[in-house]
């Protein structure tokens, strides 16, 4: 919290700053004030030099040139620094697991054979998780958790979830997983024309009131579910191959499904037909080898020349622990012809409208829910970090069991064991 | 240190026996041809510590002939000329920790070559035996910036086997990679993989007791084999102990011989190991059985006893910033890295026991030098290329060879668009031995390995 300066603020102001300076959250700093800011505002408004924004009870209230910060304002004085909306921390397991090889910690995927599109990982969700103010402090706001490990071809549910810590923190609507390829033909039988078997036989039992098969793929739970997601629902494919992208856009056109490709090593070869079709794709744009038969036409510049076809792009593959290294996926695909804005628009406001999050988020714009970050420089720069991450217009404290182990270690000498070091994180 | 302690004066003899042994699989590895260049107007980070703004960098014969600032004058009337501007020269990136070959891409069954986890120990295999010279990941990690790499078996076993140190040039053969002269170097693993491994069959080590048990009476048939070929070439030849004048040998044994040659400081142990606490036990077995430990890899609480490594001049290779995957990964911080470089002779190493991470050992040297900076620690890219280069070079027994632009030393270059430490920085030209062999403008100066010729189109990138 090193940057926020007292600068304008009344006496009111200091005191609602000392509180924040002290509290997990900054319970007191209704009001907040950023002056002097490189805004990335992620709208029609673009880039605003030396811009000041106004937030109020958790949300925007202007933004712009030359605002005057109110006399209850926290001041944080960026002096230039970049302010872009909360990054995207792509599809994780945030909450959903602590340690991943440790079974007992994990609960991001049903492991049984049946299909069970009713499974829903997020009653797992875990707010107390290390990894999530892992992920926050470095700039991240939100996340979309995966039913990423589940025994069946349909994953189960997830949902965009704010990572604010809050237990009622979930985004949006319940999206659905879908796994399709290589990596899925174990789950059907060994071959991936199966998938299209299984997943045809899954749609028409779920458009039957009853169960007509003597042999039925879902429950009643599970027809219900997959029902519900026609129409608007949006559905995230794993799939990388060029071919098998393909079958997704015919499959979800047949079936009435917002589709989402993730993965989508092989994006590049069928852009044209996924911008046609409308539908966005979350890439690894770090993904450059032949890692498997789907995946022999990686190359580096995938994201550009999807964004270059006019397909939404926005990241993933960082995994989970590693979700803070999705800015640097970013700045991989801007460093291979995508352009700047387009990079920090797949961190920000791409995802919000792959996702359907609402006109609130993923921008800086009035009204805009205020998840901010203030960073230390170029966002997408592996030099730069996140100074202060803001949750719905509140300061984070800028802490984790990792900065903490740091500050346990980082004295050169320690006359007692450092087990007695127990720093708080509070300057 | 006790290293070598237990190494008797009569043990030439048996190093006689060993280098005959130590020859085969020779390396085939030459120079590819190259042309003297002189790069001028680079800001070139040496390797040593030092920065030159505005230097000259002469390589000729596959060497370095000579570095200097603006002012030096340069012996030279045929090199062609690269004008640097703008740009920054290093020495070429080195791996110290990479599984190219031995998990090839495409990573499929076929291709799965780096652990032999049929029993906790197999000091008797060597990774090079299992390295697929066609794995499109060293072309990618040239074009990163890699011109050196040790290949390693993989963490299954409490002894893995022996690595391969190569240089990164296109070849059918990996033999045609082996750089010259590196010693081998020992893989070994702490912690939760081979008890996890070998727990799960019911075998030892099913815990980390079990682990060092394991490696101890490894080191003890190891001291004995010292001991029965010293015994006999001491024997040779004396009528007192052999009737019919001929002495009969021990028996030739792969797996202690590799064990022998640690015991003897040929071979370079890498240890795989993540937790404090074990490398420090690890440190006290190198102590009893008189060997040195060249670095431990991962060491992500490393930085607990970052004094102690550098006490013990054992260098942590490490990465910027992974974490949590499993339990003796939890308590990664990002300036672990920092942190174990900070001591006075502190050796850190950025490693990236990835294909992804190889291709970008720059960035996670950026990202483990932004955070040592934040934490208050002084750390210069003069200083912080040495653990992509110097220091991994060190902890591969190759320094006197490469990792530093000096004159003499191999012509081992990368010629960066920019500051390397960015997310937006590329190779621009990599030199290795002096030879171009990669040129991100010059199609012509790309490898492409035989996999992926004629696959699709985007195969190239």
């Amino acid at each position: 919290m090193r940057n926020i300066k007292s600068k304008r603020t009344s006496w009111a102001g200091r005191i609602a700053l000392t509180l924040c300076l002290t509290a997990s959250f900054c319970l007191q700093a209704d009001t907040l004030f950023i002056n002097d800011a490189t805004v990335h505002t992620m709208s029609s408004t673009g880039i605003l030099q030396q811009g000041d924004i106004l937030i109020r009870d958790g949300k925007v209230q202007q933004v712009g040139t030359g605002l005057t910060a109110p006399a209850d304002a926290a001041v944080i004085e960026a002096k230039g620094r970049p302010v872009t909306p909360g990054f995207f921390a792509g599809i994780t397991e945030l909450g959903l697991v602590e340690i991943g090889a440790v079974e007992s910690s994990v609960d991001s995927g049903l492991e049984t054979e049946a299909m069970r599109p009713e499974f829903d990982v997020t009653p797992a969700y875990n707010p107390h998780s290390a990894a999530i103010p892992v992920t926050r402090i470095e700039g991240y706001t939100w996340s979309m958790l995966g039913a990423s490990r589940s025994g069946s071809i349909i994953g189960g549910q997830g949902q965009a979830v704010s990572l604010s810590g809050a237990y009622q923190a979930f985004l949006g609507n319940k999206v659905l997983f879908i796994d399709v390829g290589a990596d899925a033909s174990e789950q059907s039988g060994g071959s991936r024309a199966a998938q299209w078997m299984l997943l045809e036989q899954a749609m028409t039992e779920a458009g039957s009131e009853v169960s007509w098969s003597p042999d039925p793929l879902l429950t009643s739970a599970g027809r219900k579910t997959l029902t519900g997601f026609r129409g608007d629902g949006i559905v995230i494919f794993n799939v990388d191959r060029a071919s098998d992208i393909l079958q997704v856009l015919a499959f979800s056109v047949r079936h009435e499904l917002n589709a989402v490709i993730s993965g989508g090593t092989e994006a590049w070869m069928v852009a044209d037909q996924l911008a046609e079709a409308g539908v966005p794709v979350l890439i690894n744009a770090l993904s450059n080898l032949p890692d498997s038969f789907d995946q022999l036409g990686a190359r580096l510049d995938n994201a550009a020349m999807l964004n270059e076809a006019g397909v939404t792009i926005a990241f993933q593959g960082a995994g989970t622990h590693q979700a803070r290294k999705l800015r640097q996926v970013a700045g991989n695909a801007v460093a291979n012809g995508l352009p700047y804005e387009a990079g920090l628009a797949a961190m920000t406001i791409s995802p919000v409208m792959i996702f359907s999050l609402g006109d609130d988020h993923g921008s800086i714009e009035d009204n805009s829910t205020a998840d901010l970050v203030i960073w230390s420089g170029d966002p997408l720069e592996v030099t730069s970090v996140a100074d202060q991450v803001i949750i719905a217009g509140k300061p984070v404290e800028m802490v984790s069991r990792q900065t903490l182990l740091r500050d346990r270690y980082l004295p050169v000498q320690s006359e007692l064991p450092r087990a007695y070091i127990k720093p708080t994180g509070s300057e | 240190m006790t290293f070598r302690k237990i190494i008797s004066c009569t043990l030439f003899l048996l190093l006689t026996q060993a280098s005959a042994w130590a020859a085969p699989y020779p390396s085939t590895y030459s120079a590819l041809p190259s042309d003297p260049v002189l790069i001028v107007n680079a800001t070139i980070l040496t390797g040593t510590g030092a920065r030159i703004e505005n230097g000259q960098l002469l390589l000729s014969g596959g060497k370095v002939e000579q570095i200097g600032d603006a002012t030096a004058k340069i012996d030279t009337d045929d090199a062609t000329i690269i004008d640097a501007r703008g740009r920054w020269v290093t020495p070429g990136l080195i791996d110290v920790h990479s599984h190219l070959g031995v998990y090839a891409s495409p990573g499929i069954k076929a291709h799965s070559d780096g652990n032999e986890a049929t029993a906790p120990t197999t000091a008797q295999v060597w990774a090079e035996h299992s390295v697929w010279p066609q794995d499109p990941g060293f072309n990618r990690a040239r074009a990163g910036g890699v011109t050196s790499m040790q290949i390693l078996p993989g963490s299954a076993n409490l002894i893995g086997g022996r690595s391969v140190t190569l240089k990164n040039i296109p070849s059918i053969t990996y033999q045609g990679m082996k750089f010259p002269a590196a010693p081998h170097g020992l893989k070994m693993a702490c912690g939760e993989n081979p008890k996890r491994v070998y727990g799960e069959r019911k075998q030892t080590p099913s815990t980390r007791m079990g682990n060092v048990a394991g490696y101890r009476a490894q080191w003890i048939e190891a001291q004995q084999y010292i001991q029965d070929w010293e015994e006999f070439e001491s024997k040779k030849g004396s009528k007192k102990n052999d009737k019919n004048g001929t002495e009969k040998a021990p028996k030739r044994d792969l797996r202690l011989e590799t064990l022998a040659a640690v015991l003897k400081g040929e071979v370079l142990v890498h240890m795989h190991c993540y937790r404090a606490d074990e490398m420090a036990t690890i440190l006290d077995m190198a102590d009893e059985f008189g060997y040195r430990v060249s670095a431990f890899h991962h060491g992500v609480e490393a930085y607990k006893i970052a004094d102690t490594l550098a006490e013990n001049e054992v260098c942590g290779a490490l990465w910027a910033d992974w974490w949590g995957f499993k339990a003796e990964a939890y308590d990664g911080i990002q300036e672990n890295i920092a942190l174990v470089d900070r001591p006075v002779g502190g050796c850190a190493i950025v490693h990236s026991d990835s294909e992804e991470g190889i291709q970008r050992l720059n960035q996670e040297a950026a990202k483990a030098m932004t955070r040592g900076r934040r934490a208050g620690m002084d750390i210069t890219p003069e200083h912080a290329i040495q653990w992509i280069t110097a220091n991994p070079a060190k902890s591969m027994g190759i320094l006197d060879q490469t990792g530093t632009l000096e004159a003499g030393k191999m012509a081992d270059v990368v010629i960066w668009n920019g500051n390397p430490f960015s997310v937006y920085a590329k190779a621009d030209q990599v030199f290795v031995d002096g030879a171009l062999l990669y040129d991100r403008e010059n199609p012509d100066r790309q490898a492409l390995s035989d996999f992926e010729l004629g696959q699709q189109p985007g195969a190239e990138q």
